[in-house]
């Protein structure tokens, strides 16, 4: 059996300042999201799961259901309002949000990778796609221009930017490069997790399915542990095992990826999975 | 300045230093935090001086700080103990600090503030050296907030710096940095180290004297203390150089004036209109001239015998 990455418990995110009322009067029963009596959003509410090597779990649902939030909270990008996530390294533990800020940089930036929706919250536009990748090899220690140099190049090859254009500003490459150097990025320092946020939305789809081939292959080679964020079922159709269904902040539906879209059990899964096209 | 101005006599209460007591007692204690923290940027009430901030108030400061009777103080600009910013200084403090003697010999003297320059010679431990600061934050080309900045020097997070040397190496294949090199202090905090050239650089390292940095504008004081590691940035493979003043056919350019090859020059352009060489620190120049006038000397006084 392989070996458990991260262990998610509980995670909630709160907007607002929140009352005592506030779990019990949203979610899917209540069908908002929002607490009738603060005003609060509540992001996301007990949502567990664990994650283990080389395995890619989906996580489906509308917008505003809090899926990126979760991604989110466990990249530090926000801190979460309770709850506990505890990351598995190869020789040691860490209780994520037990971690002080730098601990956390570190983690993020070594063990870590991150592909956004929208390349310019992942990707640094003043500096060419090599310094982009340069940047992340910079902060985990790498202090040797030559290394970081093949290293940045290997890297674009093997994501399929091409070569002469590693010192090109990634403001000039189309929007499918843009996620490649992004993927590119994130996989600079091998981190044996990475969070994908809607990384084909908005792409062509000839340009959808040479990235998602991209991810599956990355997957096979360096077995890394996935959690892949959308809304678009044909994406956790070919990438996930294992699928979490989200609405209004909670988790309505997980299991095998194959079983939630043949047999969802939940009304919402049933209607997401029957409309899609 | 005004040479005949003198200080309005109602007021002639000033201080010896021109700042009150309580000032000077406030930046003391911001000098002896920043030398505790060595590249702490700490914030001190810089004072409103009577010049404009950005013409050295920051160092002003300081050395009035300092200052007591019996120091001897040298002021240089740009190497220079002759140019204006240098002069109106020098002037200013003889002016509010009466007993204190003026040099332009950098080894008679105990206190000495520059603008832009660390001179030629070895400073010793019984010296400090004050430098004039514009910009004191080295991650400001990096990072607009200074919010964001005091998170990344306190977790020591400059791999963005580095990447400006990356990319400076990928576009120029060399780091284009001329002034202001960023400089880690101790091994963690990275100052600018004013605007001194890289030639100035390695100066920092390991120096004898105690170095202090001000910011009047930006209210930041900061410290070299002796004897701390001062390394400039920079990669594995890549390593800092300082400018190396070879001509075309890789010879040395020498001094126009004094002749010597070891010291920073500066370009100039003379009536024919070719470029000429001369040493920025003028008070090198000069003691390299006197050792020639008496070499000669001797030399014909032997020939003469």
């Amino acid at each position: 059996m392989s070996r458990k990455i991260l262990e998610v418990n509980n995670l909630t995110k709160i907007h607002g300042r929140g009352c005592p009322l506030c779990l019990e009067s949203t979610g899917p029963e209540a069908d908002t999201n929002i607490c009738p009596h603060c005003g609060s959003v509540v992001a996301a509410h007990g949502v567990s799961f664990d994650l283990y090597q080389g395995e890619i779990l989906g996580i489906i649902g509308e917008s505003g259901s809090g899926k990126s939030t979760v991604v989110k909270t466990l990249y530090f990008d926000d801190a979460p309002s309770a709850g506990e996530a505890v990351f598995f390294d190869e020789d040691a533990q860490y209780d994520l949000y037990s971690l002080n800020a730098a601990q956390q940089r570190s983690l993020r930036n070594k063990r870590f990778g991150m592909v956004y929706q929208n390349p310019h919250l992942g990707l640094n536009f003043n500096v060419s796609a090599g310094g982009n990748i340069a940047e992340r090899l910079l902060m985990s220690d790498v202090a040797h221009y030559g290394a970081i140099r093949e290293r940045a190049r290997s890297l674009l090859v093997r994501t399929e930017v091409l070569e002469n254009r590693m010192d090109e500003n990634p403001k000039k490459f189309s929007g499918g490069m843009q996620q490649r150097v992004q993927i590119a990025k994130a996989l600079a320092t091998r981190p044996p997790l990475l969070f994908l946020d809607e990384v084909t939305t908005g792409l062509d789809l000839s340009v959808q399915a040479a990235i998602l081939d991209l991810i599956l292959e990355i997957q096979h080679e360096l077995d890394t542990a996935m959690i892949v964020v959308t809304h678009d079922l044909g994406v956790v159709r070919l990438l996930a095992g294992r699928t979490l269904v989200m609405k209004y902040g909670r988790v309505i539906e997980t299991g095998l990826t194959d079983q939630i879209l043949e047999d969802p059990q939940h009304a919402y899964t049933q209607r997401l999975v029957a409309s899609a096209l | 300045m005004n040479n005949t101005y003198e200080l309005p006599l109602d007021e002639a209460g000033y201080a010896f230093g021109f700042m009150d007591e309580y000032a000077k007692k406030e930046v003391r204690r911001a000098i002896l935090k920043a030398i505790c923290i060595p590249g702490y940027q700490t914030p001190y009430a810089s004072r409103e001086m009577p010049m404009g901030r950005g013409f050295g108030t920051g160092g002003l400061q300081l050395t009035l700080s300092l200052v007591g009777g019996n120091d001897t103080l040298k002021v240089i600009d740009q190497g220079s103990d002759d140019s204006v910013n240098a002069v109106n200084l020098r002037q200013f403090v003889q002016m509010t600090c009466p007993g204190v003697d003026v040099t332009e010999k950098t080894e008679d003297a105990t206190l000495i503030q520059s603008r832009h320059r660390i001179p030629e010679k070895l400073l010793t431990e019984a010296q400090i050296l004050v430098l004039q600061v514009p910009y004191p934050d080295a991650l400001v080309v990096v990072e607009p907030s200074e919010a964001r900045r005091k998170t990344m020097h306190g977790e020591a997070d400059y791999s963005r710096l580095l990447v400006k040397l990356y990319e400076d190496i990928v576009k120029f294949d060399e780091i284009t940095i001329s002034h202001r090199y960023p400089t880690r202090i101790h091994g963690h905090y990275i100052i600018d180290p004013s605007p001194i050239p890289r030639w100035d650089v390695p100066k920092l390292h390991q120096s004898k004297a105690l170095i202090l940095l001000g910011a009047g504008r930006e209210k930041k004081i900061y410290a070299v203390p002796p004897y701390t590691l001062a390394e400039p940035l920079a990669f594995e493979d890549v390593v800092f150089s300082v400018e190396d003043f070879r001509d075309a056919a890789g010879i040395r350019r020498t001094c126009s004036r004094c002749g010597t090859a070891d010291s920073f020059l500066d370009e100039f352009s003379n009536e024919a209109g070719e470029k000429t060489y001369q040493c920025s620190d003028s008070a090198y120049c000069d003691e390299q001239l006197a050792h020639q006038t008496v070499h000669a000397q001797t030399t014909n006084t032997e020939v003469a015998a």
